[in-house]
């Protein structure tokens, strides 16, 4: 579809694959809401400074420097060192880096796997459903971070290995969600009408009624996203997660712990960043969710 | 209309649609219900059967079990002459584009996540005709065809009326030039000003593509408008079937009856002897025994109780192929006042009352209480 001839057609024509006055209304709601705006502006920052990482950094996160052991915050370092003398302004930024990928990569790896198993589920039912339901009740029996705890000890400490053990855990949430969904939606009167059009099953599941569960999987990505952030952080705690020298608010958290009498800075800064990216998404996707909700005004 | 030399469009014999009904962890059968319990009828090319009846009775259940989007239980179905149930499904789906449907609801029909374009060259697609740009000819033509404009193809559902949705659903049923055409309640839930417009626009392409339509309705004011031949449903039965005239001038059922006394006659001097139903439908889990409609029927015998009439020819004149399952028919009274709505002269029909003397009473009474009042 060309932009061009959309555009001199009339001010509705939608030129992109979503319509963009549907589209627009939502942001529109989106704005309207103060906390979603917080949300998005601090999800904003943190993902601005994990990509900015190697300019905005002003040391070599890993450099110690054992002349600078555990000073308080200064002109020079800003948010102090640590216990070796590493900054940990540059610490903190490169620790965005961690947070941000443990949380975009266990829930693109539970995506992955949960939206294509809850398909399969909630359209084709019976047996199917029955076998992949009663695995994901056993998944969801073991608590969260003790699945992933579990599975992290099992692989290896590694940051990687923390990300597929968080998105291994986050799995069932959204085989879960995506089947409900899907059965809420095949029995819509446009998935009869796909079918009365000679539409194989397979491209009803992913044409008509996939596209139409995609704004609350929207949802729970984003809250998602502040749950695995936290839980890698967790890891990180238990050094499950990222591996020093490398920096992650986790293993930071873990260092700072000894020296809480000492150096408190070096609990405050992680803790306050691992606070207010979880609060960012969760506040994101509240706002989302509302804004999705085809009843509110 | 009847006496067809070639094979009738459809024809479906003894269709039984059961519903099992599930409880327990081990998912045991503790009842059925009987949607749809052995129905026989036929569609010529170009003429329109309506469906009606209460709610429940298994009409939109027998629509569908035609297309076979539902499977049936039991019974045959063919369409011009090949055997729907026995198609695999291939078979069946390269059939499809000649059977369509029209939803009830046009705001449930439509994927919100697709464009209008999309959705009526999906059919055209699917079934392998004409490339990109011949299909997109096409649409446009479809869409010129409801009254609908060709940029109205790049826009999404939401962004239509419930009027102009319902003619979207319409040109995607028409894309593959089908035969044979399910309409669901296609006006219930609209406008009454925009129920005529559709239910025209879909006279107007019967008339130019030779459809035949299942109609199916609780409306009986658009069946009157519409339908060529009438089948009147209770609790998955066929109770009455007739051509259009015959049943609205003298329907022999007594369901039919109260059915029809329920529309309401503008006419402020005529008083009718309605047969008002008392009661709810019985459960199709667990349909009464003999006749279904006993429980409810006025003229109800010992007979009705136990065994259960046959949907028999009646007979009568000027009906042709008026058929009616009841057991007394012959005895239950013509419902006359009723013509006045369809035809007939009010003054006429009142006139004609005063020969007869139970109406004739009935009619006095009437005037005695106005004059009291």
């Amino acid at each position: 579809m060309t932009a061009d001839v959309a555009l001199g057609t009339g001010p509705a024509a939608p030129a992109a694959p979503a319509s963009p006055s549907r589209a627009r209304r939502i942001w529109r709601r989106l704005w309207r809401r103060k906390g979603a705006v917080v949300g998005a502006v601090l999800v904003l920052f943190f993902v601005a400074v994990a990509v900015l990482a190697p300019w905005i950094s002003p040391y070599d996160p890993a450099k110690a420097d054992w002349l600078q052991v555990r000073k308080a915050p200064s002109a020079a370092h800003w948010l102090g060192t640590d216990e070796i003398g590493r900054d940990l302004l540059a610490r903190m930024i490169w620790g965005a880096r961690a947070s941000l990928l443990a949380g975009v990569v266990s829930v693109s790896i539970a995506l992955l796997v949960g939206v294509p198993v809850g398909l399969l589920s909630g359209y084709c039912r019976g047996w199917i459903d029955h076998v992949l339901q009663r695995i994901t009740d056993a998944l969801l029996a073991c608590p969260f971070l003790i699945l992933a705890i579990a599975l992290a000890a099992f692989l290896g400490p590694s940051l990687t290995n923390a990300m597929i053990a968080i998105g291994v855990s986050t799995v069932p949430v959204f085989v879960r969600l995506t089947r409900g969904q899907v059965m809420a939606v095949t029995v819509e009167d446009y998935v009869e009408a796909a079918r009365a059009v000679g539409n194989p099953h397979y491209r009803i599941a992913l044409r008509h009624v996939l596209p139409n569960v995609v704004p609350p999987l929207l949802v729970q990505s984003t809250l998602s996203i502040a749950a695995a952030i936290l839980a890698e952080a967790s890891l990180s705690f238990l050094g499950l997660g990222q591996q020093p020298p490398a920096p992650s608010w986790g293993s930071m958290l873990n260092t700072a712990k000894n020296f809480l009498a000492q150096a408190p800075w070096m609990a405050f800064w992680p803790g306050i960043a691992i606070c207010l990216a979880v609060l960012g998404f969760n506040l994101f996707g509240d706002g989302l969710r509302d804004a999705l909700d085809p009843k509110e005004s | 209309m009847t006496m067809q030399p070639t094979p009738p469009l459809l024809q479906v014999a003894g269709l039984v649609k059961h519903f099992p009904v599930r409880k327990g962890v081990l998912q045991r059968e503790v009842g059925r219900v009987r949607a749809v319990d052995g129905v026989d009828l036929t569609l010529a090319a170009g003429e329109t059967l309506a469906l009606v009846g209460e709610s429940g009775c298994g009409k939109s259940t027998l629509g569908r079990l035609v297309l076979r989007l539902i499977e049936a239980t039991e019974g045959s179905i063919l369409f011009e002459g090949r055997d729907v149930r026995a198609l695999g499904d291939r078979a069946l789906r390269d059939l499809r584009g000649r059977m369509q449907i029209i939803f009830q609801d046009p705001y449930a029909s439509l994927n919100p996540t697709m464009t209008v374009g999309d959705m009526i060259a999906e059919p055209l697609m699917l079934h392998g005709i004409g490339d990109a740009a011949q299909r997109r000819r096409r649409v446009e033509e479809l869409l010129g065809l409801v009254g609908l404009m060709p940029y109205h193809a790049r826009r999404f559902p939401h962004e239509f009326s419930g009027g102009q949705r319902q003619r979207i659903g319409i040109a995607r049923a028409l894309a593959v030039e089908p035969r044979l055409i399910v309409a669901d309640e296609p006006v219930s839930a609209l406008d009454v000003s925009i129920q005529a417009q559709v239910i025209n626009l879909m006279r107007d392409l019967q008339r130019r593509f030779g459809l035949g339509y299942i109609l199916i309705s609780h409306g009986l004011a658009v069946v009157k408008h519409v339908a060529d031949r009438v089948a009147v449903m209770y609790l998955g039965k066929i109770v009455e079937l007739s051509d259009k005239r015959t049943l609205f001038a003298s329907p022999r059922h007594p369901y039919t009856q109260a059915l029809l006394s329920a529309i309401p006659i503008p006419d402020p001097a005529l008083k009718r002897r309605r047969a008002i139903l008392e009661g709810d439908v019985p459960s199709p889990l667990n349909p009464p025994g003999g006749c279904r409609f006993h429980t409810r029927c006025a003229y109800a015998q010992e007979r009705c109780r136990t065994e259960e009439p046959a949907l028999e020819e009646s007979g009568a004149p000027g009906g042709v192929g008026h058929r009616v399952a009841c057991h007394f028919w012959r005895q239950v009274p013509a419902m006359e006042a009723l013509r006045a709505g369809i035809d007939a002269d009010p003054v006429l029909v009142r006139l004609q009352s005063f020969f007869r003397p139970e109406k004739a009473g009935e009619l006095l009474a009437s005037r005695q209480d106005a004059g009291l009042a």
